[in-house]
């Protein structure tokens, strides 16, 4: 795989030979020719604005100075991608309405604003003059040796040249030792160049302000992904669901009912018993289907609501289930359904696991968040991991921003506690 | 005879009922495929009684059970049978509270199968009787643990089918026993359940299911 970032590329064997090195040193020389001519704007700025704020011209071209930050940050993060493409989020909120007036007084009022200032000030002052000595010393040794010959040879005409001001080479040979000296040092330097380079981005990372983006974007944008995602599955299970409802269950009605009708004729044998048969097994068919509808998406929970779902399954649960919910208002749908199927895998393991005799579900949404209690007076000792179901639980709940509590010590009672915002935070329109 | 008002908007369960219905001599009046057209029907033709879907359109949620409601809100005479291709209690309960309960059906959509059976319930629900269907009965028994738990299984066995509307002769042919054993179960029944005793099927039906919706 090859290296995504300059530091990743300095640790790699390889660093010489690619691009690296040279990003590396455009980095640094682009950011010296920016910084000094940064330098010559802030100056002119501030003597001219200073000079002329007593006749009011200079106002303008003080505010201009006090914005410099934004162009030059903005310039700042695009120049971050010459040594990693890992983007700085621009922090800057969009103004609230259109227009010069507004879109100044959100940017005067913004922090990231004198953020950037105070960046931009460091830079013009001190960061530049360091970027211009590191890559112009490197550029000024290398090239140096590297041209002794040349220089020897334009200059003199072949009689005597100064290498790097230091020592004088009167021959030949000496001076192509000058230039094979600048060839070894080149790659021996473009190491140190490399780490400043780093290092300067660096510096820029941690001075500029950045958005709420970069990594924390990404993590919001795998959120609402993940809750389009559940949305998505959860649509597909209700367009099963009445798919299922619509067709094969309303031909099997109408089977059993022609067969059932059939039947009424009183066919002779061996008819009669094949009718019969065919009748019952039709019949047996329509259970079947009526429980899979069921068990894919319940309709009572679409119609009706989750407290009513939720009574319905304790009906059909083996162990007798009492049901206090107290839901004044429908939930959005995606709450419903997580809740919902939660609840039917919580009752489920208390009928397979516990051993309890009863269980309670009481729940209530205080308007922000709904809480739900499964309890049950069985034997305990139930985790969440283990291929219990929970763990399935627990991820769907995640998915809503929720939570799921678990105590369920030796002995019982277990305690089931899930907990979910009323309205997620990813919640798709 | 019945004149019925059919609302079903399948229309292969639609042609398939009034068939049904036509077999058995009754007279389908109007057959509709909404809730809307269903509350004009009656309307119009006064039934004897109303058979309704419970998923209509346009919202394929509900509609035709609350059309059934809303109906017996104006008409607390009207019987109404309701079919479903899934019971909820809930449905349940909503019907039985319109009116007094009497002459209100509700079953699963799979019952009109056993077709002599499901004219038979139709009957009932027109002569003011109630039918709730056995899935739902189930659901109450199960839900409803602790002063059914003093029953047997036998008993409970009668107690569903009598909430099907049944009268003894029915429940003891259903479960092959004497009809004098049958009444000896429901009285057992009562005196557990703390019920008294009225001669009309119907009006224990009703005592029982108030009982089990407490």
């Amino acid at each position: 795989m090859s290296p995504l970032t300059l530091r990743q590329a300095l640790v790699r064997r390889r660093y010489l030979l690619g691009a690296w090195p040279w990003r590396a040193a455009l980095y640094l020389l682009s950011g010296a020719l920016a910084g000094a001519a940064l330098l010559v704007c802030v100056l002119l700025l501030a003597v001219v604005g200073g000079a002329l704020a007593v006749v009011l011209v200079g106002l303008p071209l003080l505010l201009m100075l006090a914005l410099v930050g934004i162009p030059v940050a903005a310039a700042e993060r695009r120049r971050l991608r010459m040594v990693g493409p890992i983007p700085l989020g621009d922090p800057h909120r969009a103004p609230e309405r259109a227009g010069l007036a507004a879109w100044l007084r959100t940017r005067l009022q913004e922090q990231a604003t004198w953020r950037e200032f105070g960046y931009a000030l460091l830079f013009a002052g001190v960061l530049w003059p360091l970027e211009a000595l590191l890559v112009g010393g490197v550029l000024a040794v290398c090239g140096g040796l590297l041209a002794t010959p040349a220089v020897m040879a334009a200059v003199t005409g072949g009689e005597e040249v100064r290498v790097l001001k230091l020592y004088l080479a009167d021959s030949y040979p000496q001076a192509f030792a000058a230039a094979l000296l600048g060839l070894v040092l080149l790659p021996l330097l473009a190491y140190p160049l490399g780490w400043a380079a780093v290092a300067r981005a660096a510096l820029t990372r941690a001075l500029l302000p950045s958005a709420p983006d970069g990594r924390d974007a990404r993590i919001e944008e795998l959120g609402r992904s993940r809750m389009r995602l559940v949305d998505a599955f959860e649509a597909e299970r209700r367009r099963i669901e009445r798919d299922l409802h619509d067709g094969a269950q309303q031909r099997l009605v109408a089977l059993s009912m022609t067969l059932g009708l059939a039947r009424l004729e009183s066919p002779a044998e061996p008819l009669g018993g094949l009718l019969a048969r065919a009748h019952e097994e039709a019949g047996e068919a329509l259970v079947e289907i009526r429980e899979l509808i069921r068990g894919i998406h319940p309709r009572v929970l679409t119609d009706r609501g989750l407290a009513a779902a939720v009574e319905d399954v304790a009906d059909r649960s083996a162990v007798p289930v009492e049901v206090d919910l107290d839901l004044p208002e429908r939930l959005p749908q995606p709450v419903e359904a997580a809740v919902y199927f939660a609840l039917c895998e919580a009752l489920a393991n208390v009928a397979r696991h516990s051993g309890a005799s009863r269980a309670w579900v009481t729940g209530r949404d205080d308007g922000g968040r709904l809480t739900v209690e499964v309890r049950d007076d069985g034997a305990g000792g139930a985790a969440t991991t283990g291929g219990t179901g929970l763990q399935g639980i627990t991820d769907r709940l995640s998915v809503l921003d929720g939570r799921l509590l678990l105590s369920s010590p030796p002995g019982g009672p277990t305690v089931l506690r899930l907990d979910v915002p009323r309205v997620p935070a990813h919640l798709v329109e | 005879m019945l004149r019925v008002v059919l609302a079903e908007d399948s229309v292969l369960l639609r042609e398939g009922l009034v068939g049904l219905l036509e077999r058995f001599g009754h007279r389908v009046a109007a057959a509709v495929g909404t809730a809307g057209e269903l509350t004009a029907a009656v309307a119009e033709h006064a039934p004897d009684i109303v058979v309704t879907d419970v998923r209509m359109p346009p919202g394929f949620s509900d509609e035709g059970l609350r059309a059934a409601v809303a109906l017996r809100e104006t008409r607390p005479r009207l019987p109404v049978l309701v079919l479903s291709q899934y019971v909820q209690r809930a449905y349940a309960e909503e019907l039985l509270d319109s009116g007094d309960g009497e002459g209100v059906g509700y079953l699963l959509k799979e019952r009109v199968g056993k077709v002599e059976e499901f004219v038979d319930a139709l009957q009932r629900v027109a002569e003011g009787g109630t039918v709730v269907d056995p899935e739902v009965v189930r659901q109450l028994l199960r839900h409803r643990r602790d002063p059914l738990s003093r029953l047997t299984a036998r008993e409970r066995e009668v107690l569903a089918l009598m909430a099907e509307g049944r009268s003894n002769a029915s429940v003891a042919e259903a479960l092959t026993v004497s009809e004098g054993t049958v009444s000896k179960h429901f009285g057992s029944i009562l005196t557990k359940l703390d019920l008294s005793l009225t001669d009309a099927t119907n009006r224990r039906v009703l005592a029982v299911l108030a009982y089990l919706r407490k």
